[in-house]
């Protein structure tokens, strides 16, 4: 528990009857802190979202907030708000009355009240809606009109229940931006919880990958998509290529050197492994070379195209390697060479960029 | 083929109205009898009016059946919130009666009021018929209301506590406003209901407390009397009114 941490979660359980949902889960979460819940369906993460939130109780572990414990007390005594998954906006009220729902129950009143609510209905860019219906609204508006319920309570903490899962693609991408910026703006701390690992990567500050009820790897998005502890967090976020290997020795501290498919491969990797342990060397599809210029580096590993797709900016190939392995590569348009593109069956040689693998023991 | 069309439309509203039509006509005939069109007249009104028995049945029927349903529907809404929000033992069971409530013929829950009311003393008249109306229009109030409480999304009580509310204010700030269609149906449901019930009212009431339909019924045993018709001309309009105020209030209710 950090000095400047907001939200301590300790040793947290739950279970509903013989289904353990949340095991021993520690987290801590400091002001001002954007931080993701991802995983699959099933993984915990909502249940946790609901504990804090106060919406159930836990079997065993603490919450605290700011130091005080938070488990004794219900929901409407915590200062922590959930945008819910489905809005929940109260059809029966507008989108004023929605927003000062909150307000009025804490004796919020006259001109602070509706300047407080005109106020955030500015911050999501929802003026001029204070008097329609939630139904009159889009989806994409009432995912504002939700996010402006909540924060006008100025909680401590914002906890977000899968709040872009309703919305289309691009409607997404631009609530994503939308809610980075009113975080910062407003110094809130979020808790997210999704399990789209795009937004997870492009909003947090950290983020949590769970893994039935317990935490697989927690980092900053960069270190979670370069750096991922486990095959279940590397498949979790983003494409990968795997190279089953073993281990022959250890160079220096950083180095080590592996047998792939009968080649000698030197592999970047402070972690301790043992010679001749199993390993898979993983590797993400953009950091696949391919081509000519690829036989020149050791190591490379021929094989021929098997598929190609034209992504716009990037073009995407599926290799089959000889010695087995299906690989995805992702390679950028290079402007000096327009015609840069490959005929399904061509014989291709594949590397990397020295450096981009990782490690991980095999059946980590 | 339009012709035909227009012909079975006409065929089936005449059988629909035909009777309420011959009827509000002989309310406002100088014949007595109704046999043929001797004229217009008013006086079968001022004839009802002025039968004090007729006039005080009615004034009965309205009482009981304002009571019952306005009873029933605040009982009826505090059931079907606990069924939908709480789980507690015998729930199911205790919805299965309702269910079973509603199906059970009218002449057996009028036969088991009446042993009960006999078996605990309590004297046939106004309680003893409030009671038996409440019983059998409380399955119609909780399964209107129920099903509007299901259509619910769940979040909605969740998000009113996050935001602060507390048991009291949710049900008076979010229940209750959402439930408010389905209150009024269960209301004019259960009026009416309890309005023109026959069966069950005729056990369980004693001859200080006459209702209308037990006293329109003793009244036509001997030929249907013209002041009769004045009093269901009267509440055929009063059921056009209700009729066309739910249905403003279903309006209303689709476009908040």
């Amino acid at each position: 528990m950090g000095a400047d941490s907001l939200l301590d979660i300790d040793g947290l359980g739950k279970a509903y009857g013989n289904n353990l949902v949340l095991d021993d889960f520690t987290l801590s979460v400091g002001h001002g802190e954007f931080v993701t819940l991802l995983g699959p369906s099933g993984c915990g993460k909502t249940t946790l979202l609901r504990l804090v939130a106060g919406f159930e109780t836990p079997d065993r572990g603490r919450i605290t907030l700011d130091g005080a414990d938070l488990i004794p007390l219900p929901p409407e005594k915590r200062q922590v708000n959930t945008v819910f998954q489905s809005y929940a906006l109260f059809p029966h009220m507008t989108v004023f009355e929605n927003v000062a729902f909150g307000l009025r129950l804490k004796g919020v009143a006259g001109d602070e009240l509706g300047r407080r609510v005109a106020t955030v209905l500015g911050d999501v860019r929802m003026d001029g809606f204070a008097q329609r219906y939630p139904h009159q609204l889009s989806g994409g508006q009432q995912q504002r009109v939700a996010v402006a319920r909540a924060v006008v309570n100025r909680p401590r903490v914002l906890l977000l229940d899968e709040p872009l899962s309703a919305l289309d693609a691009r409607l997404r991408r631009e609530m994503q931006g939308e809610l980075k910026r009113l975080q910062r703006d407003l110094d809130m701390t979020f808790i997210l919880v999704t399990h789209d690992q795009e937004e997870a990567l492009s909003m947090s500050d950290r983020v949590v990958v769970m893994e039935g009820g317990r935490i697989a790897q927690s980092g900053t998005p960069r270190e979670v998509y370069e750096e991922p502890s486990s095959l279940y967090v590397a498949r979790f976020i983003g494409d990968i290529n795997l190279f089953p290997g073993t281990v022959r020795d250890r160079l220096d501290e950083k180095h080590l050197r592996l047998d792939i498919f009968g080649q000698t491969v030197v592999a970047e990797t402070r972690r301790p492994f043992l010679p001749g342990q199993a390993i898979n060397l993983l590797l993400r599809p953009e950091d696949l070379r391919l081509g000519e210029g690829a036989a020149k580096v050791a190591p490379s590993f021929g094989g021929s195209i098997v598929e190609r797709s034209y992504r716009g900016s990037t073009l995407d190939t599926t290799i089959r390697l000889d010695d087995g392995p299906v690989l995805k590569a992702c390679e950028f348009f290079d402007e000096d060479d327009p015609d840069f593109d490959y005929r399904v069956g061509e014989r291709v040689q594949v590397s990397w960029v020295k450096g981009w693998e990782v490690v991980l023991a095999d059946g980590e | 083929m339009k012709g035909l069309r227009l012909l079975f439309f006409c065929g089936v509203f005449c059988y629909l109205y035909l009777p309420i039509v011959i009827l509000v006509g002989n309310a406002f005939n100088l014949n007595r009898y109704g046999l043929r069109w001797d004229g217009f007249t008013g006086k079968w009104f001022v004839a009802m009016w002025n039968n004090p028995g007729l006039m005080e049945a009615a004034r009965h029927s309205l009482v009981i059946a304002f009571a019952a349903a306005s009873l029933a529907t605040a009982i009826g809404a505090l059931a079907a919130i606990a069924f939908t929000r709480y789980r507690f033992p015998g729930r199911r069971l205790l919805q299965g009666t309702m269910m079973t409530l509603m199906m059970a013929p009218d002449i057996i829950l009028a036969i088991a009021l009446l042993v009960l009311f006999v078996a605990l003393g309590i004297a046939l008249g106004f309680w003893s018929l409030l009671l038996a109306h409440i019983t059998f229009c409380l399955p119609f109030a909780v399964v209107t209301i129920a099903a509007r409480l299901e259509g619910f999304d769940p979040h909605l009580l969740d998000a009113a506590r996050d935001l602060g509310a507390s048991e009291g204010r949710l049900l008076w700030r979010v229940v209750l406003p959402l439930l408010r269609p389905a209150l009024i149906s269960s209301w004019l449901l259960s009026f009416t209901l309890s309005l023109d019930d026959v069966i069950v009212s005729s056990f369980v009431t004693g001859p200080a407390y006459d209702v209308l339909p037990l006293k329109i019924f003793s009244m036509v045993k001997v030929g249907v009397k013209p002041e009769v018709n004045a009093l269901a001309t009267i509440m055929v309009g009063l059921s056009l009114i209700l009729v066309i105020l739910s249905q403003l209030f279903h309006k209303e209710k689709n476009t908040p």
